[in-house]
């Protein structure tokens, strides 16, 4: 891997007919059956997003719930690049990759939920999701907050001496956090085992990245750190995988990469925004930028896929989704009585346990034979 | 006299001193283009355009150190941080530059400028969003902290803040967005550092900020109703300066007080009204102070968990009742 800024392979990456000169790279994916699990797990969460949202609407999920739709091809494409021991650090968009990192669609549908058997055990919810079997250590509700902690894992990779690669994804509005540069530069300066992994969707909420960031070509950043880096279309999932590869095995070699995938936002920045402040015609213009559809289309025309087998992959998907909501609504709210098993992992003296209605001391004796005359 | 919406009176308040005042102008995430996470600048940016309603990439530490410059130069930026929880990104630029400035250079320059930013939690948005992190701000010299309960409270000290040629941070809250309340026509400023006695009452002293004020002076009706009692309400809106000598008053005349908190109790806003109380009205008071707080945990996402957490109007009028059991003055 070269220590210089690559030049971008495509402009942009919203172009369906680019995606095809992928195919000819070095890590080319060309085995049919690997490409029918991309699109199956495309579906998955896909189908499992819908039905987020739609219990976002029965009020059976609360707080804040952000989709992963529009970034299908993204999240499968970069996982598919991981090994099952290397780690993903993330933030509050994280439904897809906890699904693609292999937690149990139950266990992240029973999260959502707030119940006993979430992944997060209820405590988290759609922005804090957490395996530590699955090596994905958190979701990240602070906007580049989850930077500096994924460049910590990689420094503990590398002082312990494993070959293990720490994966941290996060929007394009978090690179002009000051995290961002200071994790970079320290990731750099250390050599550390990580891939940072921007999500460019081109909408920090409301705000396009041209109005937030000075070099919108934003793997360019990388450059200020000589870090390699690199863009690629993110509604192929193929190019996704063999990019993403790439920066794994530059990071496995000890050289930090910064990765850029341009994905679209199909739906607002949260379940409850309407996303009005879009331009009428760049929303339609996402009809023909869905990667699900975009993926199942090629793969119709290279033979892999048919009119039959999306029709079977629906069916099975949208059974496992059915069974993930049927298992959220029956697991149980965790008990009350377990609101203070979290503050310490160290059993401490004089830890409060005081729920909000109790006295902090009892009232004194004398005042009670008081109040009882 | 107009009935409006928190949110609206916000809004209004901002409009019409930018309009006042060419000095003013707005920074924040969302503020423009989005209308504000919570619409309190909606419109703002058609109206004022991009020079005075700026949109700012996600970096509160470098916007909100910005903001501190150009006050420095005498603009009156109001920086909107999305929720309080963000503002600890900007930590470092509030509390060593915007409250040291006017200090460390002996009073050369002054920083007016003012911080919107909601706290509150009970929303199930876990433990780094619902957090009512004020107290931070309101421990710093240097700093003025605001925290209005009402619309028409939320309309007079945001026109103090802005007038004020020291950094506010003035408390919002979630909850409090969509209540309505009366609102005065005119644009007369509240007095910063002083509290009110938002209910007369001679039983007990409940003591609140911002939702927690609105909580007392509910459960004050309630208890009115249901048991009888005459509760005083004392609303601080203001943390820094502390208006002690309304809180002191009152306690003398009701011999007791609870006190209500959104947040831990352990150090917090509540643990300095009691011990001032202590202070200043030892010998007046017929039972210990009472505080009602939040449980001591990282806040939970889970909903019966949340709850479990949090302050009930219930666990307030419990404290109340055992306040005046205690001394054997409950009718």
């Amino acid at each position: 891997m070269t220590a210089q800024t690559r030049a971008p392979r495509k402009k942009t990456g919203q172009k369906t007919a680019a995606a095809q000169d992928s195919t000819s790279g070095a890590n080319t994916v060309q085995d049919s059956a690997k490409l029918l699990d991309f699109y199956r797990e495309m579906v998955l969460i896909r189908r499992f997003e819908e039905r987020t949202a739609r219990a976002y609407t029965q009020a059976l999920i609360g707080g804040y719930c952000h989709l992963n739709l529009g970034e299908e091809a993204a999240v499968v494409g970069l996982t598919s690049a991981m090994r099952d021991s290397d780690y993903l650090f993330t933030n509050y968009r994280e439904h897809g990759y906890a699904l693609a990192r292999g937690i149990d669609p139950n266990e992240v549908m029973a999260e959502l939920y707030g119940r006993a058997d979430g992944v997060s055990k209820g405590w988290g919810g759609s922005m804090h999701m957490f395996d530590v079997d699955k090596r994905m250590l958190g979701g990240y509700g602070i906007v580049g907050g989850q930077i500096p902690l994924a460049t910590g894992a990689a420094l503990a990779i590398d002082y312990r001496g494993e070959d293990d690669v720490v994966v941290c994804t996060m929007g394009d509005g978090t690179t002009n956090i000051g995290a961002f540069h200071e994790s970079l530069n320290i990731a750099a300066l250390w050599n550390l085992p990580c891939v940072f992994v921007i999500i460019n969707n081109k909408l920090g909420m409301g705000t396009t990245v041209d109005k937030a960031s000075a070099e919108p070509d934003l793997y360019k950043r990388a450059s200020a750190y000589r870090m390699p880096s690199e863009r690629v279309d993110g509604l192929d999932p193929i190019a996704v995988a063999e990019a993403s590869q790439r920066a794994m095995d530059s990071a496995r070699a000890g050289k930090p990469f910064l990765l850029e995938i341009m994905t679209e936002r199909l739906r607002g920045h949260s379940v409850v925004d309407p996303a009005k402040y879009r331009p009428a015609d760049e929303v339609a213009a996402l009809k023909d930028l869905d990667p699900v559809h975009m993926f199942a289309d090629r793969l119709k025309k290279d033979g892999v896929l048919d009119d039959e087998k999306i029709a079977k992959i629906d069916e099975e998907v949208m059974a496992v989704v059915a069974e993930a909501a049927e298992f959220a609504e029956k697991s149980p709210f965790p008990d009350v009585s377990t609101l203070f098993d979290y503050t310490y992992a160290t059993p401490v003296p004089n830890d409060s346990r005081r729920l909000p209605g109790q006295p902090l001391f009892d009232p004194a004796p004398a005042l009670n034979e008081g109040a009882a005359k | 006299m107009s009935i409006m919406t928190y949110r609206q009176a916000l809004h209004d308040t901002l409009r019409a001193e930018m309009l006042r005042d060419e000095n003013v102008f707005l920074m924040g995430e969302e503020i423009g283009v989005f209308e504000g996470s919570y619409k309190i600048t909606a419109g703002m940016l058609a109206e004022f355009g991009e020079k005075r309603v700026r949109d700012t990439p996600i970096a509160e530490e470098g916007f909100t150190g910005a903001a501190i410059g150009a006050a420095m130069l005498g603009l009156r930026p109001v920086v909107e941080l999305m929720t309080i929880n963000f503002s600890l990104i900007a930590l470092d630029q509030i509390v060593n530059h915007a409250a040291k400035i006017y200090g460390m250079f002996g009073g050369q320059s002054k920083v007016p400028m003012v911080i919107r930013t909601p706290g509150g939690g009970g929303q199930q948005l876990g433990a780094t969003h619902s957090q009512n992190i004020e107290l931070y701000y309101a421990f710093v010299p240097g700093m003025k902290v605001v925290a209005p309960s009402t619309p028409a409270d939320a309309k007079a000290l945001l026109l103090a803040s802005i007038r004020d040629d020291d950094p506010v941070l003035f408390l919002e809250n979630l909850a409090l967005y969509n209540t309505k309340g009366e609102v005065p026509d005119d644009d007369t400023p509240a007095v910063i550092g002083k509290a009110k006695v938002a209910r007369e009452g001679k039983d007990l002293t409940l003591i609140g900020y911002s939702r927690m004020a609105y909580v007392a002076r509910q459960v004050a009706e309630q208890l009115a109703e249901s048991d009888g009692l005459d509760i005083e309400v004392v609303d601080l809106m203001s943390l820094r300066p502390l208006d002690r000598d309304t809180v002191i008053e009152s306690v003398k005349k009701t011999h007791a007080a609870v006190i209500l908190e959104d947040d831990w109790l352990t150090y917090g806003i509540g643990a300095e009204i009691a011990a001032s109380i202590s202070d200043g009205a030892f010998d007046y008071l017929d039972a210990p102070v009472r505080r009602v707080a939040m449980a001591e945990v990282p806040m939970p996402y889970s909903k019966p968990l949340e709850t479990a957490a949090l302050p009930s109007a219930d666990d307030v009028k419990n404290a109340i009742r055992q306040t005046l059991d205690a001394v054997g003055r409950r009718r």
